[in-house]
C-alpha cells in the first residue's frame, strides 16, 4: 500500500494541504490585519500585526455577549440530553422492551429529520409557551435532534461493555439505578465523553433556529450574531473575521485537546447498525 | 412470560419513559403538526388561520420558483456529494500513506468540519471578495463577484461546503483504511500486482462498505442544507442559488406564510426519508450479499 501513493509526489500533498489550510489561515490573518491594509492587496502580508479587531468585537459588539449564550444553550442541551438519554440508552442496550426494533428506527429516523420542516411548529409552539428569544427555547429545540443522537451512540457504547459485571451487581441484590450509577457508568465514561463532545458541537454550530428563535441579544447565539453582524458604512471585514475566531474557538479546542474522543463520536455516529 | 422477565419489562420502559415522553413533544408532535399547517392558510401577522386543503401543494406543482428551488438542490446536492468523496478518498490515502505531518492534516480536516457553517460562510464571503478576495487576486487576476454572479454564485457556494464537508469522507475512509491488513498487500506484491492493480482490486473494494455510508450521511446532509446558502448568497442572484430549504425558510419567515413554507418543508421532509429509506434498502442488501 505504501508505495502505491508514494507515486503522487510530496510536493503535490504539500500543496494540497496548503491550499486546504488558507480559508482558515487567511481569516486568522485578516483578524490581525491593520483596518487601512484590509482592502490593499498586494501585499499578502500586512506590514504590522494588532488586535484592534479584537479589541472592537469584544468591547463594542454583542459577541460576547451571544459567547455566552452559545456556551449555556450548548451545554445544558448537552447536559439534558445525557440526563435524559443515558437510562434510555441503557434500557434499549439491555432490557427486552416491546417493538424495540420499531422504538430504533424511530430514533434513527428522526436524527435525519431536516430542520427546516420541524422549524414553523416549534416556532408556533414556543411562542404559544411564551418562550421566544429565551435560552429555553433553544435548549428544547436543540433537544430535540441532540437527544436521539444522544441515545443512538451511547446504546451502542453501552453494547460493547461486557454485561458479566452488570449481571453479577444484580446476583449481589444491587438496584437498576445503582449498577447504572456504579458499574456501568464508569465504564461508559470515553463513550459519554464522545457522545457529550459531539452533542455540544451540534448545538453550538446550530443556526436555523437560533436564527428563527431568537430576537434579542439576551438569547442571540455566536452564529446569529456573527451572521447578523453589523457594519455602519461598509462591511466590516477585520472584526467580522475577529468574531469568526472567537466563534470557532471551542470547536479549535475541541479538536485539538479532545482529538481522540471527538473522532470516535463521529465514527460510532456513522458506524453503528 | 415468567415474571422476571415482565419486571425487566417493566424497568426497561421505566427508564426509557421520560426520554420517550421529550422526543414525542419534541421531535414527534412537530412532525405531524407541520402536516397539519401545510394543509391551512396560515398568516399569523393577519390572524388568518383556515383550512385549505391541498391548495399549496397545488400551487406548488405549477410554481417555476419551487421547480428551479428543487433543481438547484439536486445540483447542490448531486456536484458537492461526488466532489467530497473523490478528494475525500485521495485525501485518505494521502493521509494513510505518509505518517509526516499526518496529525497536522488530521487536525485541519477534523477543525474545517466541526466550525460552524456560518464561520465557513464568512470564511469564503472573505476569499471571494471582488476586489480585495484572495481567489481574485491571486488566482483569477480580475474583479470576479463570485457569489453576485448569476452562473459563479452556485459553483462558489458548492465549493464551500465541498471544504466543509470533504473531511468526513475523509476521515471515514482513512478508519477503514487502518483496518485493512497489511498481509494482504504484500501478498499482492509477491503475487507481482502493480500498484494500481491493488488500488483497483484491493483498496476501493474494501472501503466500497464504509463510501456507501459516507455517502448516505453526506446526501441526506446536502438535501437539508441551509445555513451556508443563506448566509452567503441569501438564495441570490436572481435565486441562482435558492435551494428548496432557503425557499422554504422566505415562504415562512420573509412572506409570513407559515402554511405555504410549511408545505416546502413537507416536500423536503419526503425527500429526505425517501433518500434515506432507498438507502437503507440498498445497504441491507449489500450486507446480505457480502
Amino acid at each position: 500500500m505504501k508505495p502505491l501513493v508514494r507515486a503522487i509526489p510530496d510536493g503535490l500533498v504539500v500543496l494540497g494541504l496548503i491550499v486546504y489550510a488558507v480559508p482558515f489561515f487567511w481569516q486568522l490573518l485578516t483578524s490581525f490585519k491593520p483596518e487601512a491594509e484590509l482592502l490593499r492587496l498586494p501585499p499578502l502580508l500586512p506590514t504590522r500585526l494588532t488586535l484592534d479587531h479584537y479589541r472592537v468585537v469584544l468591547e463594542h459588539s454583542v459577541i460576547p455577549r451571544a459567547l455566552a449564550n452559545s456556551l449555556g444553550i450548548a451545554s445544558l442541551t448537552t447536559l439534558g440530553a445525557l440526563v435524559l438519554g443515558i437510562p434510555a440508552a441503557y434500557a434499549i442496550a439491555r432490557f427486552p422492551l416491546p417493538g424495540k426494533s420499531l422504538l430504533l428506527l424511530a430514533i434513527v429516523g428522526s436524527t435525519a429529520f431536516p430542520q427546516i420542516a420541524t422549524v414553523s411548529p416549534l416556532y408556533l409552539i414556543l411562542r404559544f409557551l411564551g418562550l421566544r428569544d429565551t435560552w429555553l427555547a433553544l435548549v428544547l429545540a436543540h433537544t430535540s435532534f441532540a437527544l436521539p443522537l444522544t441515545i443512538w451512540l451511547l446504546a451502542g457504547f453501552i453494547r460493547e461493555i461486557p454485561p458479566a459485571l452488570e449481571e453479577s451487581a444484580a446476583v449481589d441484590g444491587a438496584s437498576t439505578t445503582q449498577t447504572l450509577g456504579q458499574v456501568v457508568l464508569p465504564l461508559l465514561a470515553p463513550g459519554l465523553a464522545s457522545t457529550a463532545l459531539l452533542t455540544f458541537l451540534f448545538s453550538w454550530n446550530e443556526f436555523l433556529f437560533a436564527y428563527t428563535f431568537t430576537a434579542t441579544e439576551a438569547s442571540r447565539t455566536v452564529p446569529v450574531a456573527l451572521a447578523l453582524f453589523p457594519g455602519v458604512y461598509e462591511v466590516p471585514w477585520g472584526d467580522i473575521a475577529a468574531a469568526s475566531m472567537l466563534a470557532s474557538l471551542p470547536p479549535i479546542l475541541i479538536v485539538l485537546v479532545f482529538q481522540r474522543h471527538l473522532v470516535r463520536g463521529l465514527l460510532a455516529g456513522a458506524l453503528r447498525e | 412470560m415468567t415474571s422476571g422477565q415482565r419486571a425487566s419489562r417493566r424497568r426497561g420502559l421505566l427508564l426509557v419513559a421520560p426520554a420517550l415522553t421529550v422526543l414525542a413533544l419534541l421531535t414527534g408532535y412537530p412532525a405531524l403538526y407541520v402536516l397539519w399547517l401545510s394543509l391551512q392558510h396560515r398568516i399569523p401577522v393577519f390572524g388568518i388561520a383556515e383550512f385549505a386543503g391541498l391548495a399549496h401543494y397545488w400551487f406548488l406543482a405549477q410554481d417555476p420558483r419551487f421547480w428551479n428551488a428543487a433543481g438547484t438542490t439536486g445540483l447542490f446536492t448531486l456536484a458537492s456529494v461526488l466532489l467530497e468523496l473523490v478528494l475525500g478518498v485521495l485525501v485518505a490515502l494521502a493521509l494513510y500513506a505518509r505518517p509526516r505531518g499526518r496529525r497536522l492534516g488530521f487536525s485541519l480536516l477534523l477543525l474545517a468540519w466541526a466550525m460552524p457553517a456560518v464561520v465557513t460562510a464568512k470564511l469564503f464571503e472573505w476569499l471571494y471578495h471582488p476586489a480585495a478576495g484572495l481567489v481574485n487576486v491571486v488566482l483569477v487576476g480580475r474583479a470576479l463577484n463570485w457569489l453576485g454572479d448569476p452562473v459563479l454564485a452556485l459553483p462558489a457556494v458548492i465549493l464551500a461546503d465541498v471544504w466543509r464537508t470533504m473531511p468526513f469522507v475523509a476521515i471515514l475512509a482513512y478508519a477503514r483504511l487502518l483496518t485493512i491488513p497489511s498481509e494482504l498487500y504484500e501478498a499482492a506484491q509477491v503475487d507481482g500486482a502493480s500498484r494500481l492493480g491493488m488500488l483497483r482490486y484491493i483498496t476501493l473494494p474494501l472501503l466500497r462498505q464504509i463510501l456507501m455510508i459516507a455517502v448516505l450521511f453526506r446526501t441526506l446532509d446536502a438535501v437539508r442544507a441551509f445555513d451556508l446558502m443563506f448566509v452567503l448568497t441569501g438564495g441570490g442572484p436572481a435565486n441562482t442559488t435558492e435551494t428548496l430549504t432557503v425557499y422554504a425558510y422566505r415562504g415562512l419567515f420573509q412572506m409570513l406564510q407559515l402554511g405555504f413554507g410549511s408545505a416546502i418543508g413537507v416536500i423536503v421532509f419526503v425527500l429526505v426519508m425517501t433518500v434515506a429509506w432507498a438507502y437503507l434498502r440498498l445497504l441491507r442488501r449489500e450486507g446480505l450479499a457480502a
